[in-house]
């Protein structure tokens, strides 16, 4: 407490701090693009929330291919596992360019060029591929007894997976994956650069159009207010799994 | 604008409080774009800012060796704090609120928007700025050209918003926008070189005239000389010769009247 107060005190009295008061927190410049960032924050909240049931379901898909254990599936298994190495080992926002302003580029017919659709493609290649991970760990934690249990009692192997290995292992990997969807969640302003007006875009517009970065600031809290919600979230889930564990 | 009294014998390089003693530090950002600058080097002297900045230079005294360039992000140079340049050239508008943050040198240019268009699309056949309301519209970050959309165009969709010209192009290009709204010797440059499938359209002023500045620190002791170096060449021709030059084909686009 005394060192953060010892260095806010440092910060408000250092001779810059009017200055970056004025193009920081300036409440006036705050205010008043406070309106058009939360109209922007809409987009941002639409593309979270579809990208995010795609992701869950995508990354379910593939960490299921990447722990399957029959011959036959290998093929799959190879484009699982590179699917996860090329899209996780992608800086986000290149991957975004990529698909932004390759895929319009091929000039094919029945692609989309609607600059969201192609953000949200490319978000949801990227985060599927770390979910699925999440997911795979998940998988590989469940002891193989619960299995050898699950087929000794007469299940098939596909109800085995169904009914007693995904329900513990997602159980168990609660936590993790929602430490990524805060991740997306301010990702999705990534976006930006395909040039929709989402919330960090229109902040930048009226920062540059009045030198002041104050509105960046309108931005950071619309985000705070949804990411820091979830954080209490995984707090309370992850304490709940240390309870059962 | 900070009105330093600067008489005439202040504005040499042994007077001006510059960042490094005896040379005059600019910045731009990179890349540099034609036709401001050429090959990306604002130091070879060619392209229009470039070429102003150093008539600015010998102006005040500054050989062309003592000018030295340096990198700044449009983002990046309205920053609060000291700054690590004497001035910035970036195309950069002069607009009041800009101006509490900054100081602006007198303007060296003023600058037409223009209507870019894919040949033969609908917007193509645009005859007043009403007629280009429904098309998809794209412009690049901190130009004044979203401003004169919003107001003098009014969409009905919302214009999108790249972060410099080769995004803008590329959405062009592929058909993301139907329409570009840059800067008229930019407009010209691209459909010149970048983008021949596309044309210029017309061209309108932006509300409230869009003038372009040197940048400098709020409060700076150059600000008076630089502006005056500007004011100087712009009495003497050479601004005009230079801006022939260099932005020569700026005024061929027919006006276009608002509806």
């Amino acid at each position: 407490m005394l060192v953060l107060g010892g260095l806010a005190a440092l910060v408000v009295t250092s001779p810059g701090w009017p200055a970056v008061q004025e193009t920081f927190f300036s409440w006036k410049a705050i205010k008043s693009s406070f309106p058009d960032v939360l109209g922007g924050f809409w987009l941002d909240v639409k593309m979270f929330v579809i990208v995010e049931v795609v992701v869950l379901i995508l990354g379910l898909v593939i960490a299921l291919v990447r722990t399957s254990t029959s011959p036959a599936l290998f093929p799959f298994r190879l484009i699982a596992t590179v699917y996860t190495d090329l899209f996780r080992g992608i800086p986000t926002i290149l991957l975004v360019y990529l698909v932004g302003f390759g895929i319009p580029a091929l000039q094919l017919s029945g692609l989309p060029t609607n600059p969201v659709v192609l953000g949200g493609i490319a978000l949801s290649l990227s985060y599927s591929a770390y979910v699925a991970e999440v997911y795979r760990a998940g998988i590989a934690s469940i002891h193989r007894s619960q299995r050898d249990a699950a087929l000794a009692l007469g299940l098939t192997p596909s109800r085995a997976l169904r009914h007693v290995i995904l329900p513990q292992a997602i159980r168990r990997v609660g936590p993790p994956l929602l430490n990524d969807f805060i991740s997306l969640q301010k990702d999705v302003a990534l976006i930006s650069i395909l040039g929709p007006q989402e919330a960090f875009r229109i902040a930048e517009i009226t920062a540059a159009s009045t030198f002041n970065y104050s509105p960046l600031i309108a931005a950071a809290v619309l985000y705070l207010a949804v990411t820091v919600p979830m954080a209490r979230l995984v707090d309370r889930l992850g304490g709940q799994s240390g309870v059962k564990a | 604008m900070t009105q330093t009294t600067a008489a005439t014998g202040d504005c040499t390089p042994d007077a001006l409080q510059t960042v490094s003693k005896g040379t005059l530090t600019v910045a731009t950002d990179k890349p540099a774009y034609p036709p401001y600058f050429q090959d990306n080097d604002p130091s070879n002297g060619k392209g229009f800012e470039s070429a102003v900045v150093y008539a600015m230079a010998k102006d005040l005294g500054y050989g062309p060796d003592q000018v030295k360039w340096t990198v700044v992000p449009f983002n990046a140079s309205y920053a609060p704090g000291p700054k690590d340049f004497d001035f910035d050239v970036n195309q950069i508008s002069i607009t009041p609120k800009r101006a509490k943050q900054v100081d602006f040198s007198s303007p060296y240019y003023t600058a037409n928007q223009a209507i870019v268009v894919s040949k033969g699309s609908p917007a193509a056949d645009a005859k007043t700025l009403a007629d280009l309301a429904d098309s998809k519209i794209g412009v690049q970050i901190g130009t004044t050209s979203l401003d004169a959309v919003n107001s003098v165009i009014a969409p009905t969709s919302q214009p999108q918003v790249f972060d410099n010209s080769n995004d803008v192009v590329a959405a062009l290009k592929q058909g993301s926008v139907d329409v570009v709204v840059v800067d008229v010797p930019t407009a010209l440059y691209l459909t010149a070189t970048q983008v021949p499938d596309a044309e210029v359209v017309g061209q309108f002023p932006a509300p409230g005239g869009d003038q372009w500045g040197a940048l400098l620190q709020k409060g700076s002791p150059l600000t008076a000389c630089v502006s005056k170096a500007v004011e100087d060449i712009d009495q003497s021709g050479e601004l005009k010769q230079i801006t022939d030059r260099w932005m020569s084909q700026a005024a061929g686009a027919p006006q276009l009247p608002p509806s």
